[in-house]
């Protein structure tokens, strides 16, 4: 292996490591508040308000929801990790410590991704646990499954990271989460069925990206969809690509970080 | 000898519109301890900032031992360690993790790196304080922790960028010994500082920056030829009353025991403490009042000032 390789093979791993640990080390913040959360989720919208819907797509609620509601775990937390670490890092300063190292833009762009990718892993995976507390899974497509997952959390580590390049204040890492994604992620079909709104409304949900993530997923646990799957994973590598090409730029520009 | 750092017309203009460096010519030669002078905005920080690839320059090159940093960007930032001025780690980390991750950075791995922590760690005094997180240190041993941070990878070339601001001079004393060390065995240094002591003590050559502009750029020793006339401040014993004028001397009285006495450099003293002797003064201790340095670098900047006399500080 040849030593610039081997070089940044080393910087990948300092970086995914101090990610992980970061958000390990705090994990009170960072990993119990999704538990909580999601428990709060499968109480009401599963067992009290669930029970007395009727099935969706052949599914109790309680079962119907549970793909969209880990898939939701995720995509909050892969982008919360990314947007509060980069944007810590810049706050703090200690960006340039990978500034001015030889560690070149995409290996830092793969680092920060992958500690996203993982807080998204863990947080998926404890909801997963929880979930089990209300319901039994039936994993139809594992593979499926791993694809959106992993898909998924790349998507919103990269857009996590995007946000904290251009944020100012603490206010700005915060505004695309809550005026944004939280209402893409409630309209994105985690709680319903499209085919149950009028056309018009079933239209206007296709221009939501979740919506195909949401469906993917869903596919993996369950077997049903409401988008074709193939059209789902365009979309998400359509997404993996565009943004991952702006983030890498942004970097390599120096855009937020550099004088 | 080769260069450690060849820069050539270094232009840096900011987004509104600050030139910040017109044109900076500047070479350090190898195994050099130069001093970056200047005052507050002179664009220290800038070429500091634009060497270390933390500030996107306007136009010129940057050469670091003949490899440029626009075509070798990876290759350069490897010869390069920097101890910025001000705090740049996370106070959330333990102090040990900081520079092992600074070596992981720089593709060193982590065994290796840990045994390099130990060592710059007890050699700077932060052994006792590895596992303690980094908000928890006292303003010296930051400023030690950062210069260990910047030595993880061996460079061979270290900017410090005010190292020993804000620290006791207890601290600032072992940190000169620790850098003259590091000078001694090859690394070139780059010192800008605003105690022109620190300088003129540890460094053999010397820029002044202002305005954008290197306005000096020589040898220490050749500089501080340049001072005419020096101040010196004598704590005497006995009544200084009596005293009067002394051909040659321009003396001024600040207290009943102290005098202040301005000597031209080529100028013998023996005449003044004859004359002081003759007056049955005793003179306890003597000091010169200001730093050499310092006078030539207000001398230095003055100059450039239009409107403003010259004549304050000769040189």
């Amino acid at each position: 292996m040849s030593g610039y390789i081997q070089a940044n093979l080393v910087a990948l791993q300092t970086i995914v490591v101090k990610e992980v640990l970061r958000f390990t080390r705090i994990w009170v913040q960072t990993v119990l508040p999704p538990a909580i959360t999601m428990a709060l989720y499968f109480v009401i919208f599963g067992n009290l308000i669930g029970s007395q819907i009727s099935a969706m797509d052949g599914f109790s609620y309680i079962d119907y929801i549970v793909p969209g509601i880990i898939l939701m775990a995720i995509i909050s937390h892969s982008y919360a990790n990314v947007v509060s670490s980069f944007y810590g890092a810049k706050f703090q300063r200690h960006v340039e410590e990978l500034l001015v190292s030889p560690t070149p833009s995409y290996v830092i762009l793969t680092g920060f991704v992958l500690g996203g990718t993982m807080r998204g892993l863990v947080v998926g995976s404890i909801v997963t646990l929880v979930s089990l507390l209300f319901t039994s899974l039936h994993v139809q497509h594992p593979l499926v499954l791993i694809g959106t997952v992993l898909m998924t959390s790349v998507i919103f580590s990269i857009a996590g990271l995007i946000n904290a390049v251009y944020a100012n204040s603490f206010d700005d890492i915060s505004i695309i989460p809550t005026f944004i994604l939280t209402p893409l992620s409630y309209l994105g079909g985690v709680f319903y069925t499209i085919k149950m709104l009028p056309e018009f409304w079933q239209q206007v949900s296709l221009l939501n990206p979740i919506l195909y993530l949401v469906n993917a997923m869903r596919f993996g646990m369950l077997g049903v969809s409401d988008i074709e799957l193939t059209t789902s994973f365009l979309i998400m590598g359509v997404f993996v690509l565009v943004l991952g090409t702006f983030a890498l730029v942004l970097l390599e520009r120096g855009v937020g970080i550099k004088s | 000898m080769s260069n450690a750092v060849e820069i050539t017309g270094l232009r840096k203009t900011y987004g509104n519109g600050l030139e910040a460096l017109k044109g900076v010519d500047l070479t350090v030669a190898e195994g050099d301890f130069f001093a970056l002078l200047g005052p507050n905005g002179a664009g220290k920080s800038t070429t500091i900032g634009i060497i270390s690839s933390l500030v996107r320059k306007s136009a010129g090159q940057v050469l670091l031992f003949g490899r440029d940093l626009d075509r070798e960007p990876a290759a350069v930032k490897s010869l390069l360690g920097v101890v910025p001025q001000e705090f740049n780690f996370n106070v959330f980390e333990p102090v040990q993790e900081i520079i092992i991750n600074q070596g992981g950075f720089y593709g060193i791995k982590r065994s290796e790196a840990r045994v390099r922590s130990e060592r710059l760690l007890k050699l700077l005094g932060l052994w006792d304080k590895r596992k303690g997180m980094a908000r928890e240190l006292s303003g010296g041993m930051k400023r030690r922790l950062m210069i260990a941070r910047a030595l993880v990878h061996n460079p061979r070339l270290l900017i410090l960028d005010e190292p020993t601001a804000g620290v006791d001079i207890e601290i600032r004393r072992a940190t000169w010994d620790f850098v003259r060390d590091i000078n001694r065995q090859g690394t070139t240094i780059i010192l800008t500082t605003h105690y022109l002591e620190e300088a003129e003590s540890l460094c053999r050559n010397i820029a002044i920056i202002d305005h954008g502009e290197i306005i000096e750029h020589t040898a220490m020793k050749e500089l501080l030829q340049r001072v005419n006339k020096e101040t010196f401040v004598l704590y005497t014993h006995g009544s200084l009353a009596g005293l009067g004028s002394i051909p040659q001397c321009n003396l001024r009285r600040i207290d009943d025991s102290t005098l202040e006495v301005d000597i031209d450099r080529e100028q013998s003293m023996n005449g003044l403490f004859a004359r002081l002797q003759q007056c049955g003064i005793e003179v306890l201790s003597l000091k010169n009042k200001s730093n050499r340095l310092e006078q030539l670098f207000l001398s230095l900047l003055a100059q450039k000032k239009p409107g403003v006399a010259n004549d304050v500080h000769e040189v």
